[in-house]
């Protein structure tokens, strides 16, 4: 916890967004009568960091490991069980009224699926000028906005008459992504941008989305599970496991000197693109235990490689081996 | 009683077999080890919208115990091909309209349906995407386990829960015996792909077609499964079909590359000629801009524009109008397969002399 606080307050003079122990449960009732064996899904576990003007914040993990769930926390479409979103300086949890909408309209999202992500029933028109009628932007503004929207992403004006089922993937993600920045957002959460498209179109989405950050100065956060999407688009990067940071860096770090198992064994798990990064080193045995029954000690001991005794009993807290570089493991304390 | 029909079945159907593919085998064994040929294989779809060509003159040749990696994007008929061997076409509107499918010597294009059964799981095995669809919910794994093994008659019925426990232990599952009586829905991602894998490899077939067998898996789960399906091809000298939009996948696990495009196959020979030297322009783009987890890149040169779909295609080379080396020809002409080195072809006009 210490470790924690010590990471926040380094960091908070700067930044846009600061996330401090961050926690979510999910209860899940089984059985007949309602109130038998309520459990907790342990999605989140006090996650901390914080994204800077103009920075990308990469968030990888396997699936059920909380990252889509932080997105979510963000975007207030979840309540947190505890921990506060700070956001310029004020917490996003007491926000109300104009400050809460003022809120809404700089943080936007681009989710993974454009086919579930755009309604099937409005054009790409009214699609995108539906975010600047909420929030009062002029009419004149808003259609001249629709334009230069299209124009930004690489598609034609004329195009603004049609409705989504014209459109393949590559260009419905281009709209989701020109509906994202149609208010000038200073945040955008992308929940997977890239995996629900073809391999050839992932680059452009990709450059798309660096060049607009470059022209506009936005941040990003970026939810992944590919390493090498990561590696392309994030400055920072956390590594999640189970609800839980188990590492936090500069992208420069984590990919020059990944420290924690779990990153290492990502690593491993990466798939090359030539031939003379195929080695087989260390790979995992078992799955991602269950979220709502997570393990003793060290979320990761069950399949690390390197499980001594300590990582079953004790959890390890995250701390600071360089500057700028945090680790959750018993080895590195 | 029904041990006795089920001997009888046995006998019958080791004679059946044995009839209509062991001259086969034979024949394959002496003359090239090419196990399966596919020659000018043209595969139509017959719509309410009219034909739709997925799968238009493709060559293909997996030689005994290689694995090759068909890659291609979504639409590009990479799966429609796999399924054109395995005979598993959706009926009412895909036809096989020219070319033939060589196995054993055998050709399944004019193979009888009764005849393309005892083929099916015993000599050709398939693993589909997704694991929970491709298991039965309402039976146990040792069920559905002992389906093919009882179809095909490889194994006496005394022996059959040996057998599948085996089976369960070749694919690393911890509890076999647990995990006979479980049903899927017991069972992780994971532990049911490997599972379907375990059920590929129960009869032992000469070539396994898996359509994507990892993309609903985690990235470490998939690194593992990878391994298992590498190490049982090797070990049961298996031919595998691996069908992937993932040229990595193709690095870590496959000998030879067939690179699909909006339904003709642009380019194929071994990994490492494909990989390190390819010479159509669409795997060359393709291969630059891919990120790397391994490299820092500035930035990713990415190919303009989108795959066509499949009704959307003209006359000339389907990748012309994306290709930043094409010329006259390209949208005049489809290109003729050409041979730039040994063993490794590829369909683009840059290399017709």
């Amino acid at each position: 916890m210490k470790n924690n606080d010590s990471l926040i307050q380094k960091d908070a003079g700067a930044s846009m967004l600061v996330v401090e122990g961050l926690t979510k449960y999910f209860s899940i009732q089984q059985g007949i009568l309602r109130s038998r064996n309520k459990r907790l899904v342990h999605a989140v576990e006090n996650v901390s960091f914080s994204i800077n003007k103009c920075e990308t914040l990469g968030l990888v993990g396997e699936s059920g490991c909380g990252k889509t769930t932080i997105g979510k926390l963000i975007l207030i479409i979840e309540r947190p069980t505890s921990g506060n979103i700070f956001f310029k300086g004020s917490n996003v949890e007491k926000l109300k009224g104009r400050p809460l909408k003022n809120y809404r309209r700089a943080v936007q999202a681009v989710f993974q699926d454009p086919y579930s992500s755009l309604n099937p029933r409005m054009k790409i028109q009214d699609i995108l000028r539906e975010p600047l009628t909420v929030h009062n932007v002029s009419k004149d503004e808003s259609v001249s906005r629709v334009r230069s929207m299209l124009a930004e992403v690489g598609l034609q004006e004329n195009m603004a008459d049609r409705f989504p089922h014209e459109f393949s993937g590559g260009q419905r993600q281009r709209i989701a992504v020109a509906r994202a920045l149609a208010l000038y957002p200073e945040l955008i959460v992308l929940d997977e941008p890239v995996s629900a498209l073809d391999v050839s179109l992932r680059s452009q989405i990709m450059n798309l989305l660096k060049e607009l950050q470059t022209k506009h100065g936005h941040s990003y956060l970026l939810i992944a599970h590919s390493m090498a999407v990561i590696r392309y688009m994030s400055t920072k990067v956390a590594v999640m496991y189970l609800g839980q940071t188990v590492e936090y860096a500069n992208k420069s770090q984590i990919f020059r000197s990944a420290l924690h198992p779990y990153t290492k064994a990502l690593f491993s798990a990466a798939l090359p693109v030539r031939l003379d990064t195929v080695d087989d080193e260390e790979i995992l045995e078992g799955e991602v235990p269950d979220p709502a029954d997570p393990p003793s000690g060290c979320r990761f001991h069950t399949r690390c490689p390197t499980a001594r005794e300590i990582c079953r009993i004790q959890m390890p807290q995250l701390q600071e081996i360089e500057p700028g570089h945090y680790v959750a493991c018993h080895l590195h304390q | 009683m029904r041990e006795q029909n089920l001997v009888k079945k046995w006998f019958a159907g080791q004679h059946k077999i044995t009839k209509s593919t062991v001259s086969a085998k034979e024949d394959a064994e002496e003359g090239n080890t090419a196990l399966l040929r596919i020659v000018g294989l043209k595969t139509h779809l017959f719509t309410s919208y009219g034909v739709v060509k997925p799968v238009d003159d493709v060559n293909l040749t997996i030689n005994k115990g290689e694995a090759l990696g068909l890659v291609g994007e979504s639409g590009s008929g990479k799966t429609i091909t796999g399924l054109s061997i395995i005979r598993l076409l959706p009926r009412s509107i895909a036809r096989i309209v020219a070319g033939s499918i060589h196995f054993m010597g055998t050709d399944l294009v004019s193979l009888p349906e009764p005849e393309m059964r005892r083929l099916r799981g015993r000599h050709i095995a398939m693993i589909l995407q997704d694991p929970l669809t491709s298991l039965n919910p309402v039976l146990t794994i040792g069920h559905q386990m002992a389906e093919p093994l009882r179809e095909h008659c490889v194994v006496p019925s005394p022996n059959l829960n040996e057998r599948i426990h085996s089976l369960l232990r070749m694919v690393n599952i911890a509890a076999p015996t647990r995990c006979f009586h479980s049903f899927p829905h017991h069972l992780s991602g994971g532990m049911r792909q490997r599972i379907v894998g375990a059920l590929a490899f129960s009869c032992m077939p000469e070539l396994i077609i898996a359509d994507e067998p990892t993309t609903a898996l985690d990235a470490t789960v998939q690194a593992n499964y990878l391994r298992l399906l590498k190490d049982l091809q090797r070990e049961h000298k298996t031919a595998l079909l691996f069908i992937t939009h993932d040229l990595g996948i193709v690095a870590k696990v496959c000998d030879t590359i067939a690179v699909m495009y909006a339904g003709t196959i642009v380019e194929s020979g071994s990994v490492r000629n494909v990989l390190e030297n390819a010479a159509h322009p669409y795997t060359r783009a393709l291969l630059q801009a891919l990120p790397s987890p391994f490299h820092d890149v500035d930035y990713l040169p990415s190919i303009p524009g989108q795959p066509p779909t499949l009704d959307s295609i003209k006359a000339g080379c389907a990748f012309a109008p994306r290709c930043d080396s094409s010329f006259s020809k390209c949208t005049e002409n489809a290109p003729p397969e050409v041979e730039t080195e040994p063993g490794h072809n590829t369909r683009c006009w840059l290399y017709v002399q």
